[in-house]
């Protein structure tokens, strides 16, 4: 069997959209990871900036000395929010005026506002510094004050930690949010497909009308090619049908009018072997018409089945009829119908395939019945199937061979001297699987005659 | 005893190479040999009963009780010395050694059910919350109105001078750590300082190292008025009776919090962390148990809608111990003292 499966449209969707969402969850995570360390870190170095400002702003030069008063809140304003450690020093160019002698403190790489920020490792933690300058006149010299303030960065790690912490949920909840839409949106995507095949599938087999539900652009290449298949379907259909009824008419109808020559003939001559050869011939006639009709019968349930039509069809009308169209046959070998009264029961299927097997089961009985016999016709009811019983008062089916009585051309082994194709009941077990049911064969134990019966679902 | 003689005799070798002076030692031994190291600037007097009962609650343990000046507590923590606790009524200092490196973080129950006042860093732990009072002679103001605040403080010794001429006291901040710490909270607090400093120099203020000489001189009349003295240590001298009042000025009464450390040079630092935990739960328990021998806490101090002026625990305390800073504070109280 060839494998059709391709991978599916709404997992290579699912997973494209989750894996975008995976990598936007990714970038979102780590923008806001970047977005807020800068945050934390502005928010320190403004503390810090504050705190340098007060401190430049406190020098005065007194006496031809600069001399620093350290406003209290100078550092003060940077224990309001941490326990962070604090360091400051106070110098003049190199000289260290005050403070921590040992900060280090880097003269170069100031910014256009004056200050530099670092962050360095001093007595064993990272601190956070930021230097801030001034120039002062002292009595004509122009010396360059420089104060730094700095901070351990305590406070702002555990902001970060906490930051990363929301920004791995955000991220996630993003994640999650984005992943479900993705399900959501491949289901929606792939509906239109779903929606096309359901709707083709749900047709009844007749049904060869063009795919009008409307699709979405995407696929109407794909509908319009279905919609040409399906024409050119019906083409070949119709075609194939035409074809069947022709061989009919042109095979049936010069033997009728060969049957009917050789009649006119027998009638006319007289010499026993002459009649003789002419009775033969009007058999194998008789043979070949039936032939050619079962092949055609047989050509057309097969082409039938494989398009069952699914109507009601009451099964004893049906067999009212065929009974009734085959009741001057029987009266030639004087074959008694008997027909039981038939229960109303009804199966869904082709009712031209159907009457054709009852025709083809009830041709047979008559034709290996013997003279002045009876055939017995019943119907039953089970409890989902109705059963179709045809007895006869033939020879019967001889013992092991019934199974390939259904292979076409195969005839029994006691139908020597009847004419027949051996095709009969080949058509009455395509049709009967066709629907569904069952054909089975067996001989009635008093008399000894055939029993077929044909087993439907009921409707 | 004889681990403990030696113990005295090894840690007094040690104490001898330190650069510090301390001004009492005393040993309260135990069976076992784990040894607490505590450098205090309280009298060991008001810890007695405080470390006995810690012994009793964790036996085993001698704990050898050192006292220094708060300036020497910390040249001895800053120089590496072996103590495992140091305590200090000088906030700024201890929040010093903190803030440069030389206290180690602990962390217990005890730390955790902490004020956030009542901490920084978990390396300077407040246990004690004591006032700086006015300590008067009930004798010398007999026919005076007992002054509640600064300004009628100031108004009597401007009416009196000839009463209180050489009878006023207060802390020499120059040599005193904590005399220090008040003078500054009391600059940063109100301009009353500098005019009851200046009207104290012009009566020519006796200047004092410690809280307990102050209370001595004004118990027995030497000095009529001191000012800026240990609440605690005042209120402690119960047996000095009707010979001094304390008087918490309702203008504002500055609050310190008498806190504890481990320095990083401790030998066991556990042992530290277990004498703090003691400290901690007899402070902030409301000081029930009789041990203890300060006020009892008030936590409602710190919201501050009030007249007291607690000492915050934290950075700010390192202004005043800038060299710049300290040294114009001086110059100026100086000016006003020494006339």
């Amino acid at each position: 069997m060839i494998s059709l499966r391709a991978g599916s449209i709404r997992r290579r969707l699912t997973v494209q959209l989750v894996g975008s969402a995976a990598l936007l969850a990714a970038i979102l995570y780590l923008v806001v990871q970047d977005f807020a360390r800068d945050l934390a870190q502005q928010a320190q170095d403004s503390i810090l900036v504050a705190s340098v400002t007060s401190i430049l702003d406190a020098a005065s030069v007194r006496a031809g000395e600069i001399s620093v008063d350290i406003p209290y809140t100078a550092l003060s304003m940077l224990g309001t929010l941490s326990d962070d450690r604090v360091f400051y020093t106070v110098k003049i160019g190199e000289a260290v005026l005050t403070g921590y002698n040992d900060l280090p403190v880097s003269k170069t790489d100031f910014d256009a506002n004056g200050q530099r920020f670092s962050t360095t490792e001093y007595r064993g933690e990272d601190v956070r510094f930021v230097t801030g300058t001034r120039q002062l006149s002292v009595e004509g010299r122009t010396e360059r004050m420089l104060v730094t303030v700095a901070q351990t960065r305590d406070r702002q790690q555990a902001i970060l930690a906490q930051i990363t912490r929301t920004s791995l949920l955000m991220g996630l909840g993003f994640f999650v949010i984005a992943a479900v839409l993705a399900l959501l949106a491949a289901q929606s995507a792939v509906r239109p497909v779903n929606r096309l095949a359901e709707i083709v599938s749900r047709r009844g087999p007749d049904d060869l009308r063009p795919v009008t539900a409307p699709v979405p652009d995407e696929m109407l290449p794909l509908v319009s090619s279905l919609n040409s298949f399906i024409a050119r379907l019906q083409t070949s259909l119709t075609r194939s049908e035409e074809f069947i009824a022709e061989a009919a008419h042109r095979v049936r109808t010069p033997l009728a009018t060969v049957r009917t020559q050789a009649e006119v003939a027998l009638r006319r001559v007289e010499r026993p072997e002459n009649r003789a050869s002419l009775k033969d011939m009007i058999r194998a006639i008789d043979e070949s018409s039936r032939a050619a009709g079962q092949l055609l019968d047989h050509a057309m349930v097969s082409l039938r089945a494989d398009q069952l039509a699914q109507a009601e069809v009451e099964i004893p009308a049906l067999i009212q009829e065929v009974v009734d169209r085959l009741g001057p046959v029987a009266e030639l070998k004087d074959i008694d119908l008997t027909v039981d009264d038939l229960p109303r029961l009804s199966a869904n299927g082709d009712r031209i395939l159907l009457q054709n097997a009852v025709s083809n089961i009830l041709d047979n009985a008559i034709k290996y019945s013997p003279r002045d016999s009876a055939i017995h016709i019943s119907l039953e009811a089970g409890a989902q199937t109705l059963t179709l019983h045809v007895r006869d008062g033939g020879p019967g089916f001889p013992h092991g061979g019934e199974n390939r009585l259904r292979d076409r051309f195969a005839r029994g082994q006691n139908a020597e001297g009847t004419v027949g194709s051996g095709l009969g009941l080949t058509i009455v077990d395509e049709v009967a699987r066709a629907h569904g049911g069952t054909l089975t064969f067996g001989n009635s134990n008093p008399g000894g005659g055939a029993c077929v019966s044909l087993s439907l679902p009921l409707s | 005893m004889r681990v403990s003689i030696l113990a005295v005799v090894l840690s007094l070798a040690t104490l001898a190479v330190q650069a510090f002076e301390i001004e009492d030692q005393t040993l309260f031994p135990a069976d076992g040999l784990n040894t607490l190291r505590v450098i205090s600037t309280a009298d060991t007097d008001l810890f007695a009963l405080l470390v006995r009962s810690f012994q009793a609650a964790n036996p085993g343990i001698t704990v050898d009780y050192v006292t220094a000046s708060s300036s020497q507590v910390m040249a001895a923590i800053s120089g590496g010395a072996a103590f495992d606790v140091a305590i200090s009524s000088a906030m700024d200092l201890q929040t010093k050694l903190a803030n440069d490196g030389f206290a180690l973080r602990h962390t217990s129950d005890q730390t955790e059910a902490l004020p956030d006042f009542g901490t920084w860093r978990d390396q300077v732990f407040a246990f004690t919350q004591e006032s700086a009072a006015i300590v008067i002679s009930p004798s010398a103001f007999a026919d005076l109105p007992i002054p509640k605040t600064r300004q009628e403080l100031i108004a009597i010794l401007r009416a009196h001078p000839e009463r209180f001429a050489g009878r006023v006291g207060t802390y020499d901040v120059r040599s005193s750590g904590l005399g220090y710490l008040f003078a500054t909270q009391d600059a940063r607090s109100s301009d009353t300082y500098w005019r009851l400093t200046e009207v104290m120099g012009s009566l020519g203020a006796q200047l004092y190292c410690c809280s307990s000489d102050m209370i001595e001189d004004v118990s027995t009349g030497r000095i009529a008025v001191a000012y800026n003295v240990l609440g605690s240590y005042a209120a402690a001298r119960v047996e000095l009776g009707e010979t001094i009042r304390i008087i918490e000025p309702s203008d504002f009464t500055t609050l310190m919090l008498r806190s504890a450390l481990i320095p990083v040079s401790a030998a066991r630092p556990d042992l530290g962390g277990r004498f703090i935990d003691y400290l901690i739960t007899a402070g902030w328990n409301g000081g029930e148990s009789g041990d203890y021998p300060f006020p009892p806490i008030n936590p409602d101090a710190f919201p501050g809608d009030n007249a007291l002026r607690p000492i915050r625990l934290g950075p700010g305390l390192l202004v005043f111990l800038d060299r710049l800073k300290r040294q114009q504070f001086l110059e100026e109280w100086e000016n006003a003292i020494l006339q």
